[in-house]
């Protein structure tokens, strides 16, 4: 696998952005900057706001207020993005049909596609399964599926929710070998997780959010050693974050 | 029993007659489901996947003509093509085309809402995807229409239970003509009405075996699909 160029949509800055959903605030008032390099990795406690803003930096989720640019222009066709949502829908289709549909809608030529698909899905570790349905596939091979047919995007970006929630440790390792071989090729993966020991594993730098706010952003290093705020540290001793 | 006995001996001996009532009908209601799934199909994708003033009584509607009188579709039809109707020079009152023209009006909101409802329905599972996936208006509806197809299916099935089963419409339409626009259904209510049972009989057993072995093709179609295509 070789390196790629810099992200043409990086960096996103988040300029104090706000969410609400109704009554309810998702995110507030966050300001942040996406940087290429290792992984960016969003940790908090449920309904801190962790898919929001993972849909936000894709453009999937307008701003209430505030400003999301990408490379400065704040519109950008998500062409050099590519997201694995948390429960991923599988189309009924095959394992390989399921890719060749994200070939194409990426607007791979159709000749160039099988040998693709099947590039791809080796990748993530499941060649020969080219013809299985992709609803027949257990939780693990969708998720490598969904990772697949995010790839196929040939992003320069990959958000990903929640990659390996409700996995078993050995589907978790191959995920997340899977991600730190497209961080190696130069892609700026930001994923979000419950699992700080992945945070620790993965991260190049740790964005804690709770209640909607950016309450560090720091170095995964740094954020494990020397905590700066009470809620990271309460975080990281294992507390409960309410 | 008797009268049973001789419905049954009309079936096996493959009476002419009898075939060429079965044979119109089938060509009846299949042409009229084609036609109406041209336009039920695409009109109910459009109606799942948009979003305009007034859309949610359009569908009321829509819902609420899946159970259209067949017999005031029939004089509809009827005032249509009659000979001082808009499209009286066409000719095709009292022919098997004024037959598939009024099923089609039967069958077209059943389909149309059928498929609104299951487009919508996969709508809501695949729009995150292809929505990130950057994928166009058009290639949606593909899409859509593509992966519910099997489902898709049981909407042909009902619009092609509600041709088959249908006479109010087509005896206003069609005039019941022997030899030439008389199918099971209208043939069955003429017969019982002149007191020709076995007749009758017969072509209510053909009539739900045909409908027996069109589900149980559907049926099976679906079934192998969804074990291939998940």
């Amino acid at each position: 696998m070789s390196m790629r160029p810099p992200a043409l949509d990086l960096p996103i800055m988040f300029i104090d952005v706000r969410i609400t959903a109704g009554a309810l605030t998702i995110l507030d008032g966050i300001t942040l900057t996406i940087s290429p390099g290792p992984p960016t990795v969003l940790i908090g406690p449920n309904g801190a706001g962790k898919t929001t803003l993972l849909r936000a930096a894709m453009g999937l989720v307008p701003p209430g207020s505030g400003l999301i640019t990408w490379s400065g222009r704040e519109s950008s066709d998500p062409k050099h993005r590519a997201i694995m949502f948390q429960r991923p829908a599988m189309l009924r289709r095959s394992a390989g049909g399921n890719v060749r549909y994200a070939l194409a809608a990426a607007g791979m030529p159709r000749g160039k596609r099988h040998e693709r698909a099947a590039a791809l899905l080796a990748d993530v570790g499941l060649a020969g399964l080219d013809r299985r349905p992709a609803r027949r596939l257990s939780g693990g091979e969708q998720q490598r599926l969904a990772l697949a047919r995010a790839l196929a995007r040939d992003p320069g970006i990959l958000f990903l929710d929640e990659p390996t929630a409700s996995l078993d440790p050995a589907a978790t390792k191959a995920i997340e070998d899977i991600v730190r071989a497209v961080s190696a090729r130069g892609v700026k993966v930001m994923m979000c997780t419950h699992d700080l020991g992945q945070a620790k594993r993965l991260a190049g730098n740790v964005v804690l959010l709770h209640r909607g706010r950016l309450i560090e952003n720091t170095p995964a290093s740094e954020f494990f050693a020397s905590p700066r705020t009470e809620e990271a540290c309460r975080f990281i001793a294992g507390e409960l974050l309410v | 029993m008797s009268g049973n006995d001789s419905a049954l001996q009309l079936v096996l001996s493959g009476d002419p007659a009898l075939f060429a009532i079965v044979r119109l009908s089938l060509l009846v209601s299949l042409s009229a489901v084609v036609l109406a799934a041209l336009i039920g199909v695409p009109a109910g994708a459009l109606l799942a996947l948009t979003r305009f003033r007034g859309r949610e009584a359009v569908i009321v509607i829509l819902n609420a003509l899946m159970g259209l009188p067949p017999v005031v579709v029939g004089l509809a039809v009827f005032l249509l093509l009659s000979r001082s109707g808009p499209l009286g020079e066409w000719g095709l009152l009292f022919t098997p085309q004024a037959m598939v023209i009024a099923q089609t009006v039967l069958v077209a909101p059943i389909i149309a809402a059928l498929t609104r409802q299951t487009i919508e329905d996969l709508w809501v599972e695949y729009q995150a995807e292809l929505t990130a996936m950057n994928v166009g208006p058009l290639r949606r509806v593909r899409t859509l229409i593509w992966d519910a197809r099997f489902s898709l299916v049981t909407a042909l099935l009902a619009g092609f239970g509600r041709a088959a089963a249908e006479v109010g419409a087509i005896i206003i339409v069609g005039g019941n003509i022997d030899g030439f626009t008389r199918t099971m259904t209208t043939a069955i209510a003429l017969e019982t009405s002149k007191g020709d049972l076995p007749l009758a009989v017969g072509l209510g057993i053909v009539l739900i075996v045909i409908v027996i072995i069109i589900n149980a093709l559907a049926w099976g179609i679906r079934r192998t699909g969804e074990r291939y295509a998940g």
